[in-house]
């Protein structure tokens, strides 16, 4: 990898439904940098998200993960992603630990070193006590916490996660948000998106706003005030008022 | 809740439900396919009256007084009808217990929950009353047009039929509920409703082979044998065949005891019900205990898919027994083999196509588990292998499978008539690849739970995988009776295949 190469590069990143969802999108994430992507419902974040884990193929663009060309060779850029969706879609027949030896497999790790991760990962989740029953009688939550595990047991450098705080209880959010916290401390690199901009606010190195599948606003918390104009507010009053202002521009 | 007019609004929810429950399964959930649903269901009704005629327009003429001969197998045609509904309720019943999303809302609402549940039962008998006289009217139809107006009381049969039917099916999953707890009546009462729908037209056929060699169960109905041990001719046991016959006392008897039945199951089964309810509600799914995750060890990525697919089978009874439920229609074959072999008949031929077309069916079902049927779709699709591969484990997986429930018969077929059995191990191997190509083609994404579903995301692909199957059995057996038959109906089979990969829908 380049020195100065980013982590991931979308230029010109379009996609079309029924109508626009994103349009020709430009995003640009550092190599270790926590990235969290805001916008209403509907904005496009998950469809972007999507289309950078190869879900989806956009119309029009290109996806570069870590200098590989996504589009070209996905297999390649898979090999060093993650994706997390924000329905925790596991196998109800598995326990937590098959689970995980079954992603470790898929992304061909050697079970002598994914196994001792796996444990890890299920012990710092707090999923200890369930490592052998199957995932059929599991919460929400503990669904999310198993399906985040299985996202980061391959060991990946790009992580992209949507909304995965949903239905996660006070403790196992925090045990989520450390864990992320630690990965890139490691020098991996994180997108998520959320509606809890509280999580944005303190987690995020840089912050993207996009609505109606363009990106609005981008930049540090204190850029974002600086770009608003009011060093004071909230990250929450700059969201709505980004979003308005984007609205009444529509 | 407790006026009759508050029921009433209750029962025209329920009915409400119940039909767009059943046009979201006729246009696969698909808006603006309403009228086509409709008109298509016309139109096959229509078709329906031929082969209906072919089944039972010789028994438009029938007066009394009837031989026993004939009011057995008029008598055996209704206890046939009566276990579909039977079947269909149970499955009915179980959904009301556990699948409806208001259950919650329902049971928190300050309603006389006894009053809500007899609204439900007698909902639910009414389903299985509409889609038994839906069904039967083709037959109904052709009785009437060439018998005359008496025929029409077979209707009333229907509903009587249904009726009892409902207060049975209602009945045995308060029991099992009793009897072996929320989650085992569940799964008991799912493959209970598949098994007696088939169970009976089986048990009959086994029956048939038994004493006659032959896989026609009219051969035990109209047999002097079933006569002698039949009632006399004034036993209650022929009031149904009487009533269909425009005996209207005889009807009017039969409709009060359905009535009387449901009413009576109603009133000690209602209030019953809302603690059953709670009961299924409050019982999480239990623990299971797998005690080592040694099968995802060793191996490729290919291989850690197949057997990703092999431990949910096995870990699903539900889902195994409706897969297999197309095995059951092997055991009066694999009897027959058992018989011929013995007695060197040449009847044997005839098992042919039925393996042929059972290895289809259950291939197609595997393929929709394995293909469409990915709990988690992203997951797999964002590991690191092509697309290709990771189809290719999931047909292994399918083709694996059939080859394990196959190759006994088929070794058991070589030893009595080895042409035979390679025969019909290359329509097995044609018939499973076919139906497997079919679901991979059309394939979507669904929830492995819904699988009893899965015709109704693509009619044409059901289909074309029924008359694939049907296609290569008709081709196995004629291409040893027949040959150039064989080669005419393997080509028109291919050209099947052929038109529909030609509509599949393209994908990048």
């Amino acid at each position: 990898m380049k020195p100065d190469q980013s982590a991931l590069a979308l230029r010109g990143l379009t996609k079309r439904f029924d109508r626009l969802a994103v349009d020709a999108l430009d995003l640009t994430v550092r190599p270790g940098e926590f990235y969290a992507l805001l916008g209403p419902n509907g904005a496009g974040k998950t469809t972007t998200l999507r289309m950078v884990a190869g879900l989806l193929r956009p119309d029009a663009g290109s996806v570069s993960v870590l200098g590989i060309d996504a589009l070209a060779d996905p297999v390649a850029a898979k090999q060093i992603t993650a994706w997390l969706s924000d329905e925790p879609m596991i196998y109800d027949k598995l326990t937590p630990l098959e689970y995980l030896a079954f992603v470790a497999r898929l992304w061909g790790i050697d079970p002598a070193v994914s196994e001792p991760s796996a444990r890890d990962l299920v012990v710092s989740l707090g999923l200890e006590p369930h490592l052998h029953e199957r995932c059929e009688g599991f919460s929400k939550g503990m669904r999310q916490k198993v399906a985040l595990a299985g996202a980061l047991v391959h060991d990946p450098r790009l992580i992209i996660l949507d909304e995965p705080l949903t239905g996660l209880d006070a403790v196992s959010a925090r045990h989520v948000k450390g864990l992320l916290g630690e990965r890139v401390r490691a020098g991996c690199t994180v997108i998520m998106t959320t509606h809890i901009l509280e999580v944005a606010e303190r987690m995020a190195d840089r912050i993207g706003v996009i609505a109606s599948g363009r990106l609005i606003a981008e930049g540090t918390l204190s850029e974002l005030r600086q770009q608003n104009g009011r060093n004071d507010t909230s990250l929450e009053d700059m969201f709505i008022a980004l979003v308005d202002t984007e609205a009444a521009a529509a | 809740m407790n006026s009759s007019a508050d029921l009433t609004w209750f029962a025209r929810h329920e009915i409400r439900l119940a039909w767009r429950e059943a046009l979201a399964m006729l246009t696969a959930g698909r808006k603006g396919r309403k009228r086509t649903a409709i008109f298509g269901l016309i139109v096959l009704a229509a078709v329906m009256h031929l082969p209906a005629y072919a089944v039972i327009g010789r028994f438009a003429d029938l007066q009394e007084p009837l031989e026993k001969s004939t009011l057995i197998v008029i008598t055996a045609t209704i206890l046939l009808a009566w276990a579909l509904m039977l079947s269909q309720a149970i499955e009915s019943v179980t959904r009301v217990f556990y699948a409806r999303a208001d259950l919650d809302l329902i049971m928190s609402s300050p309603v006389a929950l006894a009053n809500v549940f007899s609204v439900r039962i007698a909902a639910i008998a009414l389903q299985v009353i509409a889609m038994a006289l839906l069904l039967s009217t083709p037959f109904v139809d052709v009785l009437v047009i060439g018998g005359g107006w008496r025929w029409l009381a077979a209707f009333g049969v229907v509903v009587a039929i249904g009726l009892t039917a409902a207060a049975v099916a209602i009945a045995i999953t308060v029991v099992l509920f009793r009897l072996i707890g929320p989650r085992r009546t569940r799964l008991v009462a799912q493959i209970l409703a598949a098994v007696i729908g088939a169970g009976f037209v089986i048990a009959l056929q086994v029956a048939a082979i038994l004493s006659y060699g032959t896989l026609s169960r009219f051969a035990v109905l109209s047999s002097d044998a079933a006569a002698a041990f039949a009632p006399a001719l004034d036993s209650i046991l022929w009031w149904p065949a009487r009533a269909a016959l425009g005996d209207g006392e005889a009807l009017l008897c039969l409709l009060a005891g359905g009535l009387l039945l449901l009413g009576a199951v109603m009133a000690i089964l209602s209030p019953r019900f809302a603690d059953t309810v709670v009961s299924a509600s409050a019982s999480p799914a239990t623990a299971h205990q797998a005690p080592r995750a040694k099968s995802f060890r060793a191996g490729s990525r290919q291989q850690a898919l197949r057997w990703k697919e092999f431990v949910l089978l096995k870990r699903d009874p539900w889902l195994l027994s409706q897969s297999l439920m197309q095995l059951l229609y092997l055991v009066p074959p694999a009897l027959l083999l058992w018989k011929s072999f013995a007695d060197s008949d040449a009847a044997l031929v005839l098992i042919t196509p039925v393996i042929v077309m059972a290895a289809g069916q259950l291939a197609g079902g595997l393929a929709w588990l394995t293909i469409s049927g990915e709990d988690a779709p992203d997951l797999v699709a964002t590991a690191p292998l092509p697309t290709s591969q990771v189809a290719r484990a999931k047909i292994e997986v399918v083709l694996i499978a059939i080859a394990v429930i196959f190759a006994p018969l088929l070794m058991a077929l070589a030893y009595a008539a080895p042409l035979q059995a390679a025969i019909t191990a290359l329509g097995i191997i044609v018939a499973a690849a076919s139906a497997t190509a079919i679901q991979h083609w059309f394939r979507v994404q669904a929830r492995r739970s819904q699988f009893r579903r899965r015709q109704t995301s693509s009619r044409f692909a059901t289909f074309a995988e029924a008359f694939s199957s049907i296609g290569w059995a008709a081709t196995a057996v004629l291409a040893m009776a027949v040959p150039i038959a064989g080669v005419i109906s393997g080509t028109i089979t291919a050209a099947i295949i052929a038109v529909t990969w030609k509509i599949s829908p393209r994908r990048d």
